[in-house]
């Protein structure tokens, strides 16, 4: 019964999927028809085209998976996180202040980022449990205050800015290949197999954790606890269940996800923090990357490669088309799998149509 | 003293998106639908009529009568937005879907579809809609003279056909929602839509008028909020959609008080970016102490949603797909 349940979900996200990459090529049509097959052939094979390519899509996908995970994570228990974006931000400078500041080595700076983001992801958390403040409007207010947070304490920080380290800017962090080797993620020889200088570890640590989160939500009873607490808070505290710590640790866990993505991108060596007023977007794609994949963690490990595989396929699409028509196909994908119940109906129905047929054709013989 | 006006005048500017997207927000939660795709719609609405002003401009009914091609501007903001918001009506009435997921893949739609068509439209890399000049309301286009007394100050510096709409529309909202049927009705649908039906209430026909509302009011606010931003329109919205969002929470789902909640939340906007120029205002002794008063109005925020959480109340059944069998 569940295989079958899982069947006709992946099924309903392929459908989406396809749906929304034909959407795609109609607005291709549109724009250009005559480079309209071009434009969608490259999207479509870009990330395949060769080994630097496809370490591109292993580096966008990592943090994507991350703070998909995230978000996947906190909506199993209940929680929408939409403080991706804050924790994020928070993992970055943790990552970045272990390793510029304090010239720690990678593990540390990716640790210093878990606790970054777990701390930013417990603050919302606290308000809902013990206020009653919407975890949401927490979360919205939180991602403006580490914005500006660690852009404050990085301009107080000297030896953080680029200009301490033989180069001119002042509005972004140091290189780490001038500040500390050492904390660039290890690449395991990958970047030499892969002639490309993007491949590191990151996509490991993503899968790795995609995997403890699988165990913890599905095999564990503290998985079981946090969940309970999303279906019912009432019920759950009726049977026992401390509600208010779990929401406060489940936010922290979801934190601990999206600034371990900030870690990864800004330890990979070829990101430097930028000193910016705006939230970073790395935040928010993770609420596709999770939705794709109803919340479910291995699924999420597929639907952040497949997006950072069509938005690396974007990339290629310029400069006949903009990039962002990679944003409208996602956003139609994932307008599409809101209607997945609907869909998953239709399907179960097909299905249970075609087992009956069988079932009276075995009959007449 | 002319400082304070120019402070004054700059939080009316920036509460008016605010207070408009909130109010849209709020009749669409008070009949039970969450409209986290406020930020799209409002994208949306500036999108479009800021496609309309150009067109108006490069037709010369701009300048010739600025104020009739401002409010044909806005109502275009109106219907784009309502046009939008029933991509969310669709989904999370008709279909039942998630609401936060429908509301996030519009959000996510509308910068890229502002994009887009922005480029399509203008040419490549050209991805700002300049507003033209004539839409703001001068003293010399009232045919007053000019004076830079205070209250001038306070009321022509920036001074857009928008804001008396809003004002407008602040007054109908209220009266719509305690005064009229249709309010009542509404508002019954987002506590407890199972015994609004047993009345001969149709549940679906009112989340459909508050889902459309909002959009109508969101898309406004989106207009309003590029006026107000005054650099054009750059599809974006800068996270308006979000923070009207916390607007109405912290308003308390009430028009009232959701305009004192958007015009302090705006003061304290202001105060950030005024910070440098303001004399009484603390200095730091570490660097870059304007990201301290950016930071205010959220911390604040904050502060006061915990001050008030005991008072605060959402609509009670918002959010969930109505199904007529439940209890």
């Amino acid at each position: 019964m569940k295989s079958r349940r899982d069947y006709t979900s992946l099924m309903a996200s392929l459908i989406s999927i396809a749906a929304g990459l034909l959407l795609g090529l109609i607005l291709l049509f549109v724009f250009n028809p005559s480079k309209a097959l071009y434009g969608f052939e490259n999207m479509l094979t870009n990330g395949i085209r060769n080994t630097d390519k496809m370490a591109k899509v292993l580096y966008t996908a990592a943090p994507l998976m991350m703070t998909g995970l995230s978000v996947g994570f906190a909506f199993k228990t209940g929680l929408f996180n939409i403080g991706a974006t804050g924790q994020y931000t928070m993992g970055a400078f943790f990552a970045l202040s272990a390793a510029i500041q304090f010239q720690l080595p990678w593990y540390l700076g990716l640790l210093a980022a878990m606790v970054g983001g777990a701390i930013w992801g417990a603050i919302p958390g606290l308000f809902k449990a013990h206020f009653n403040v919407n975890e949401v409007i927490a979360a919205i207010m939180f991602n403006w205050i580490s914005l500006f947070t660690v852009n404050l304490a990085i301009n107080n920080m000297p030896r953080m800015l680029a200009s301490a380290w033989g180069a001119v800017n002042k509005d972004r962090t140091a290189a780490l290949g001038a500040a500390n080797r050492s904390a660039i993620l290890p690449k395991l020889g990958l970047d030499e197999l892969m002639g490309s200088n993007y491949v590191n570890i990151g996509i490991f640590i993503g899968i790795i954790l995609a995997v403890v989160m699988w165990v913890i939500l599905s095999k564990t009873t503290f998985g079981y606890e946090l969940k309970a607490c999303g279906h019912n808070r009432n019920a759950s505290v009726y049977a026992g269940i401390n509600a208010k710590r779990n929401i406060v640790l489940s936010m922290a866990i979801a934190g601990a996800l999206s600034g371990l993505g900030g870690g990864i991108y800004y330890l990979s060596g070829t990101a430097q923090y930028t000193l910016v007023k705006t939230l970073l977007s790395a935040g928010f794609n993770g609420i596709p990357v999770a939705l794709l994949a109803s919340s479910n963690p291995l699924g999420t490990i597929l639907s952040a490669l497949f997006i950072s595989y069509i938005q690396v396929g974007g990339e290629a699409m310029q400069p006949e088309f903009t990039k962002e028509i990679i944003d409208i196909i996602i956003a139609a994908i994932i307008y599409l799998s809101a209607f997945s119940l609907l869909m998953r109906e239709l399907i179960r129905r097909a299905l249970t149509r075609r087992h009956r047929a069988q079932a009276v054709a075995r009959g007449e013989e | 003293m002319l400082i304070l006006a120019d402070i004054l005048s700059a939080t009316i500017l920036f509460a008016v998106p605010l207070l408009l997207v909130a109010l849209g927000g709020m009749f669409s939660e008070r009949s039970g639908v969450i409209n986290i795709a406020l930020e799209g719609i409002m994208i949306v609405g500036a999108l479009m009529s800021c496609l309309a002003l150009r067109a108006l401009d490069a037709a010369g009914l701009g300048a010739t009568h600025p104020q009739w091609a401002m409010l044909l501007a806005i109502l275009v903001a109106a219907l784009s937005g309502a046009v939008y918001a029933l991509l969310l009506a669709f989904a999370s009435i008709n279909l039942k879907a998630d609401q936060t997921i429908g509301g996030t893949a519009l959000n996510m739609l509308a910068p890229a579809f502002a994009i887009t068509l922005t480029w399509a439209i203008q040419g490549q890399g050209q991805t700002t809609i300049l507003i033209p000049t004539w839409t703001r309301i001068t003293q010399a286009s009232l045919g007053l003279a000019e004076t830079d007394g205070f209250f001038q100050q306070l009321i022509f510096k920036s001074c857009y056909l928008t804001t008396p709409i809003a004002l407008l529309l602040l007054i109908l909202s209220t009266i719509i929602m305690y005064k009229t049927r249709l309010g009542l009705r509404l508002r019954s649908c987002g506590e407890f839509p199972q015994a609004a039906a047993s009345v001969g209430i149709n549940v679906f026909k009112m989340r459909y008028i508050g889902v459309l509302i909002s959009g109508l009011l969101g898309g406004i606010g989106g207009l309003a909020f590029t006026v107000a931003a005054g650099s054009g329109f750059q599809s974006s919205v800068a996270g308006y959609g979000f923070l009207a969002l916390a607007v109405m929470i912290f308003g308390n789902w009430k028009p009232l008080n959701i305009l004192g909640a958007s015009l302090f939340f705006a003061f304290f906007k202001i105060l950030g970016s005024y910070s440098s120029s303001i004399p009484f205002l603390p200095e730091f002794s570490f660097k870059s102490s304007e990201y301290v008063y950016l930071m205010l109005p959220y911390v604040v925020t904050m502060i006061i949603l915990v001050l008030t959480s005991k008072k605060s109340r959402a609509p009670k059944a918002e959010g969930i797909p109505y199904d007529k069998g439940t209890r």
